[in-house]
């Protein structure tokens, strides 16, 4: 039972409908960005997934760009879940509810 | 669905250990290596943990006692050394209590949740050559800080799931005072890895196999204050020692483990010392000689007794290796705790902060100071260049002149000069400590310990009288 | 000197096979269905426990892919790090441990039918091409030398692009997150609001 590109493909493929389905089926607002760190670790591994197998690199050069664009995504994505969350707080304090339904002030 | 091609085995295995050969007398294939080493992390593993984790209940409680001119346990057993069984025997029989209101199911697993992050570290531990269960983890240092910060989840976890403000509190001001305290704690890691060059724990011990002076902690200034750095920030990320607020609630109401009771409180137990194993292991490991003894015997002795086993790999050849890895072993686990009693000895001497006072000191003091460190070392790195080699490894006799002045990157002399004051310094430090302390212990026995001196009977009725 | 890793040895290729399908799927596993059950969970403590597991299923799968590095950074930066700022996120915004938001009936069926079909797609796209397979040469290991100079050459100025956000996103966040002083109450109906935000964590 060889492990391909593949099996990696599809559990990524798998995470991302997953954050996607997280990011469209959840009202709070931390739920949401849940889904988008799941959506990220999605991509991450489709990365390192190619850099294993499809990308050989020689003895020189071994192949690591998938791991270290992956490196960089893990640390904007920290940075991202940082400003988000103050932002988050920020609408708590003004709306009393972390309720994404509650946004509606510039509708209409 | 195309046909995939064979892939190369991405677990290349190495030559077999020398547990393996003597058991499997060969190589043994990879599937049935596999199941050997999920045995002995099941197995050995576990019970070391439980061993380390009972042991240091005891052994605290008697260090606690004997700082406070008690005697601590000393009913159960000959010294009171199976008191650690009897407390087990008592939480295991105590009544499984869940609140009401809790999630159950994030109550139940956070105690697990708190302990395998500490478990797992062990699988990195160089406790010898041979002894390690994964020798080739590029990343070993860094994955005992990476493992060592999911177990933050568990405590918050815990203080969530119990439904008590009072554990609220207990777990945010942990997760706080934890988060805060893995940045100094990284940094001081760096500049002990930026003497090395390594953070390949097997290599790191390795380096340090050459003597006194050859160890981690004296390479440079900044690899000696990274130490002390390191073990403030450790005990930060214990909860231990003067930062144990979250057990301080404990004396208050408990804070985050006040609904547990029972196995799961124990768990909660066994994940502290095992912890504070894991991280006397690493500074053990990284700076202070590994699986060295400080006279560079275990060195001499692995550099002569490898290569002849490795040429003629025979059971007699086999039987003194691992002699010599199994004393190695217990070396390294001396200093481990060795590190543990200097934390259980800070426990009982100094008081505790507030929590922003905690963090005051993360903030404010630690994490500038490693950067500081951090800097240093990196500019030391390009004044000071080279690496002085290691005598046995590197150099057959260490008592040449030319051995000290050529180390395997070039010229080592102002390297290994700094090298040799560094280890008088911190030799001549921890002698005065030792001997102090030994003084203190001496001539003190003489003294009365009284908090306050009695007043004399006529006084007393004077006072009583006005 | 042969490094450890590279000796050649007389492991089968069937044998090693199986233990990496072993682990692969224990981590598949662990990460599909904690993927799944971040949608499926009504309580938020429990979707952020969820990734948890997720998170680290993956760190696991990185190590099964040679990256032995960056599932140590997962660990550290997104178990360790980001999942603690979002559950202190939802701790800090929820006003009971077990208020549940649902979705409306609509919601839910586009939901469903859109992860389904892009699901579809992307599976049956993966399993339909022909990925051009490179196999690594014999003796290439991901050792932490060429990571880092990697990082300090070819990849310098995103590196350093990223310190610079760093800052900033340290910057922004704190002030976006500072804690305000409200003005007065205007009325009894906001002092009332006031005192009862005011008393959510006491």
């Amino acid at each position: 039972m060889n492990i391909g590109l593949e099996h990696y493909l599809v559990l990524g493929a798998l995470l991302f409908v997953c954050g996607l389905g997280t990011i469209l089926l959840k009202r709070n607002a931390i739920g949401i960005l849940m889904g988008v760190e799941l959506v990220l670790n999605a991509a991450n591994l489709n990365l390192v997934a190619f850099n294993r197998f499809a990308h050989a690199g020689t003895t020189a050069a071994p192949a690591l760009d998938g791991q270290i664009v992956a490196i960089f995504v893990i640390v904007l994505a920290a940075a991202e879940a940082a400003v988000a969350l103050a932002i988050f707080l920020n609408f708590y304090n003004n709306f009393s509810s972390i309720d994404v339904e509650r946004a509606q002030n510039l509708k209409g | 669905m195309v046909a995939l091609p064979t892939p190369t085995p991405f677990l290349l295995a190495s030559a077999p250990s020398l547990v393996e050969t003597l058991l499997f007398k060969g190589q043994p294939s990879l599937l049935v290596e596999f199941i050997y080493r999920a045995m002995i992390c099941a197995v050995f593993f576990l019970g070391l943990v439980s061993l380390v984790a009972m042991f240091c209940i005891w052994w605290e409680r008697k260090v606690a006692g004997h700082m406070q001119c008690r005697l601590g346990p000393n009913r159960v057993g000959p010294i009171g050394i199976l008191q650690s069984l009897a407390d087990g025997l008592k939480l295991l029989l105590k009544e499984d209590l869940i609140p009401g209101d809790a999630d159950g199911f994030l109550f139940r697993m956070a105690p697990y949740l708190a302990f395998t992050p500490a478990f797992a570290a062990f699988l990195a531990l160089p406790f010898s050559p041979e002894f390690t269960f994964e020798p080739r983890l590029a990343v070993g240092l860094f994955w005992i800080l990476a493992i060592l910060s999911v177990e933050v989840m568990g405590v918050i976890l815990a203080g969530w799931a119990s439904n008590n403000k009072w554990s609220i509190y207990g777990a945010m001001r942990e997760a706080c005072q934890i988060v805060s305290y893995e940045i100094p704690l990284g940094i001081s890691i760096i500049v002990g890895v930026m003497s090395a060059g390594t953070l390949n724990l097997v290599d790191l011990g390795k380096m340090q196999g050459g003597g006194l002076q050859t160890w981690l902690l004296f390479r440079s200034p900044f690899a000696l204050a990274a130490f002390f750095t390191y073990f403030i920030a450790s005990l930060a990320s214990n909860k231990r020692a003067p930062f144990d607020l979250p057990e301080s609630e404990s004396e208050l109401v408990a804070g985050f483990h006040t609904e547990y009771s029972g196995l799961r409180f124990s768990f909660f137990f066994f994940a502290e010392y095992a912890a504070m194993f894991v991280v006397g292991g690493i500074q053990a490991a990284l700076f202070l000689g590994s699986w060295n003894d400080p006279f560079g015997v275990v060195g001499y002795l692995f550099a002569h007794w490898q290569p002849a086993y490795d040429a003629n790999p025979t059971a007699a050849n086999a039987m003194p290796l691992l002699a010599l890895n199994a004393v190695a072993a217990a070396i390294f686990i001396l200093k481990a705790m060795a590190i543990i009693f200097v934390q259980m000895w800070l426990r009982w001497t100094l008081p505790r902060p507030r929590i922003d006072q905690v963090l005051y000191a993360c903030v404010k003091v630690l994490l500038p100071l490693s950067c500081v460190l951090l800097l240093g070392a990196a500019v030391w790195g390009l004044l000071v260049p080279g690496r002085p080699g290691v005598p046995f490894v590197d150099y057959a006799n260490p008592f040449t002149i030319a051995a000290w002045r050529d180390g395997p990157e070039g010229n080592a002399t102002l390297s290994y000069v700094t090298q040799w004051l560094l280890t008088l310094l911190g030799l001549s430090g921890f002698t005065a400590v030792v001997g102090w302390v030994l003084y203190a212990a001496i001539t003190g026995r003489n003294l009365k310990q009284r908090l306050t001196d009695p007043a004399p009977i006529a006084e007393a009725a004077e006072v009583a009288s006005a | 000197m042969i490094h450890p890793m590279l000796a050649a040895t007389a492991a089968s290729d069937a044998s090693a096979a199986t233990a990496t399908a072993i682990l692969f799927y224990l981590c598949a596993a662990m990460s599909g269905i904690s993927a799944i059950c971040v949608v499926l969970s009504r309580n938020i403590v429990r979707t952020a426990v969820c990734l948890l597991f997720t998170l680290m299923g993956l760190a696991g799968l990185y190590f099964l892919l040679n990256s032995e590095f960056l599932a140590a950074v997962q660990l550290v930066v997104y178990a360790g790090g980001t999942l603690i700022l979002i559950i202190f996120g939802v701790m800090l915004t929820s006003k009971s441990p077990f208020s549940r938001f649902e979705p409306r009936k609509i919601e839910v069926a586009i939901a469903i039918g859109v992860v389904i079909l892009i699901f579809g797609a992307l599976a049956t796209a993966i399993t339909h091409v022909a990925w051009p397979i490179a196999t690594p040469p014999a003796d290439s290991i991901y050792s932490m030398n060429a990571l880092g100079l990697a990082l300090l050459g070819d990849y310098l100025v995103p590196f350093e692009i990223s310190s610079v956000l760093l800052l900033l996103v340290m910057i922004g966040a704190a002030y976006l997150a500072k804690a305000r002083r409200h003005q007065p109450a205007e009325s009894a109906g906001e002092a009332a609001a006031a005192s009862r935000r005011a008393r959510q964590w006491s």
